[in-house]
């Protein structure tokens, strides 16, 4: 969420380890708290599906050699749409495609992302100025037209187009949160001593600044991955993808410009819909359980006395190692 | 007073990004896509409209790229985006004229109704922390947040649209029967066919405002001047609006300005749903039709309007908290 760093009450306690430790802690949180494994859980699915459709759906799902629109049965999970295609072997088969988009322009964003935020506020003064800038102009000019326009300008987007156009223009929200952290590590001890050592700006970014701020880092991807998704299904959706792609987009397209909803379709357009929204809401779990590590204050109530424990504890520990 | 021009400045600035980025876009694009629409209509274009788009996407023209760029954006900033092709002859800001309304009324209506509500379902589920609210919103928000936000309109078409039929979902207004203009049944049309668009936009726009709202609340319930109020004696009332929540609002206005982005597109394609007849619905049939003008034209008008409504946002922010007047 748009949570102020300032307004964080503690640092992160995340903030001081090393990366190894980093995570492990972020392995076992996912373990402890409910929304991260419910969110690991979901993830977990959609990657193996992704990975291995044919596992699950041995149809090919471009292939239209049903008889069109068959009911829900045993040989069809979902039915077959107007075209007699196998509706979820389309959606077995197209979770391939979409976490792909996700994967790709997650990484992509996260790295652009962390580059600007980091070395903004690292370097300061005109670096930061302009970095800022560039920053704050692309978070407030509306994406998703811009995207629109780049899409139809480049004739409807192969999934390579789209993954290109996603990443250039949606690094910036989380560019901002990460030079905000950064801005806080700045003056710390450990950098202080690293720059004493006379080590280079860059290996102080790298391996200094950048391991003691991974959990931010992971949830950056995960937000991203999650507008990735949003706005890669969207694009297919109203038809400024690939319509041969085989993806939930696409599918949805199909489903629109057949009017699935009004001739008595509806799972064609629901079906595809509910599956961006079920990967969505587990992109989005992980992150809100990642703001409640970050930020203790937020775990629900019933666990937080019993977590103060072990947050002491922790936190003694890691003076220790300061 | 500082404050407000730098945010002008930056308003200014963006500005002037879009534009270049509606001027370079087409040109870079190999074999500049406008090029196979120009030829498609020309014959049927009156050489002063044909003129008017050479300028806009540079077809047809000797000059330099700079030269080209100083024409575009004097005749933009003329006010002159060209005719549209789709609705030749009428030019592209009387088009987009014709749509703006609706969206503006759908989005403007909506975003204050999810504002308020979410603003308040935030405030009362940080102030009864772990009560029921608070343990039933969170999580629930978090999920529809993450929905796409076509989906919930097309469940809402076909559950409320189609299956019991209590609202209609598609259009604005009854095209063959209504009247448009000031009598009753037509505004009750108007208000019926935008139940089910401003239930989708508020659906999946509320949650952002209860999250942000409940965990800026829970830090500011933790601040030293809250438990003064308490230790006074304060009704816990006045603590919770006056002391707590007048506190922790700010973020949300400035989130307010961040997410108008978010709700604009995701109202794109609420529209393209319920074939709602705004500003987004139409940018995606210039989109279908090749009509370049009035798709270049639109994306301007919506990014000038968002970020009119951000200027106005940091200068509210601004008035209501000083500290972000000396912050930076």
């Amino acid at each position: 969420m748009a949570m102020p760093v300032s307004g964080v009450p503690s640092q992160t306690p995340a903030a001081q380890v090393p990366a190894g430790r980093a995570l492990a802690r972020v392995g076992r949180a996912i373990t402890s708290n409910r929304k991260a494994t419910v969110g690991s859980i979901l993830l977990a699915i959609f990657i193996l599906i992704a990975i291995f459709p044919y596992a699950i759906a041995h149809e090919s799902p471009i292939q239209d050699a049903y008889a069109p629109q068959l009911g829900i049965s045993t040989a069809h999970l979902l039915g077959t749409n107007h075209y007699g295609q196998d509706l979820f072997s389309q959606l077995v088969w197209g979770t391939r495609n979409v976490m792909i988009i996700a994967l790709v322009v997650g990484l992509a964003t996260t790295a652009i992302a962390v580059l600007v935020g980091v070395a903004a506020a690292y370097l300061g003064g005109l670096w930061d100025s302009s970095l800022s800038v560039l920053t704050d102009v692309l978070l407030v000019i509306p994406l998703f037209p811009l995207l629109i326009v780049i899409a139809a300008y480049a004739q409807g987007g192969t999934t390579l187009v789209l993954i290109a156009a996603i990443t250039l223009t949606s690094w910036s929200y989380t560019a901002r949160q990460l030079r905000s952290q950064a801005l806080t590590l700045r003056n710390r001890d450990f950098l202080e001593a690293a720059r004493v050592r006379g080590e280079r700006r860059l290996y102080i970014i790298v391996v200094e600044v950048i391991p003691t701020m991974i959990s931010l880092i992971v949830a950056s991807f995960l937000t991203n991955a999650l507008y990735a998704v949003l706005f890669a299904s969207s694009l297919q959706f109203i038809g400024l993808g690939d319509p041969n792609t085989v993806s939930w987009g696409t599918t949805l397209y199909w489903a629109q410009n057949n009017a699935a909803l009004q001739t008595g379709a509806p799972l064609w357009a629901i079906a595809p819909g509910a599956c961006i929204a079920v990967l969505g809401a587990a992109f989005a779990l992980l992150n809100y359980a990642f703001d409640e590590i970050g930020n203790p204050a937020l775990r629900p109530v019933r666990k937080i006395r019993q977590k103060r424990k072990a947050v002491q504890l922790a936190s003694g520990d890691v003076e220790g190692v300061q | 007073m500082r404050y407000a021009l730098r945010r002008l400045g930056f308003f200014v600035l963006t500005l002037w990004v879009a534009l270049t980025l509606n001027f370079l876009l087409p040109r870079l694009m190999p074999g500049n896509p406008a090029l196979a629409m120009m030829s498609k209509f020309h014959g049927e274009l009156s050489p002063k409209a044909l003129n008017a788009l050479e300028i806009l996407f540079g077809v047809n023209t000797h000059e330099s790229l700079v030269g080209q760029y100083f024409g575009y954006l004097h005749q933009i900033l003329t006010g002159n985006l060209g005719t549209s092709l789709d609705e030749y002859p009428a030019s592209v800001t009387s088009v987009i004229g014709s749509a703006i309304w609706w969206t503006l009324g759908l989005i403007g209506v909506t975003t204050v109704l999810a504002f308020i509500l979410g603003t308040g379902l935030g405030i009362v589920s940080a102030w009864r922390r772990g009560g029921k609210l608070d343990s039933i919103v969170p999580p629930v928000f978090v999920i529809t947040s993450a929905i796409p936000y076509f989906w919930v309109a097309m469940v809402l078409v076909l559950v409320f649209g189609l299956t019991l039929k209590w609202f209609p979902s598609q259009g604005g207004y009854y095209v063959t029967t209504d009247s448009p203009g000031l009598n009753l049944t037509f505004i009750q049309d108007v208000i019926n066919h935008a139940f089910l668009p401003a239930v989708s936009l508020l659906i999946t726009t509320i949650g952002t405002w209860i999250l942000t709202m409940r965990n800026t609340m829970i830090t500011t319930l933790a601040e030293d001047y809250v438990r003064m109020a308490r230790a006074k004696g304060l009704p816990g009332r006045r603590i919770m609006f006056d002391y707590a929540a007048r506190n922790a609002i700010l973020p949300n206005l400035t989130g307010f300005a961040m997410s108008l982005g978010f709700v604009v597109s995701g109202a794109i394609l609420i529209e393209y749903v319920f074939n709602y007849p705004g500003v987004g619905f139409m940018l995606l049939q210039a989109v279908s039709g090749e009509d370049y003008p009035l798709m270049q034209g639109l994306f301007l008008l919506i990014t000038v309007a968002v970020l009119f409504a951000i200027l106005v946002a940091d200068i509210l922010t601004a008035l209501l908290d000083p500290r972000t007047r000396a912050a930076r």
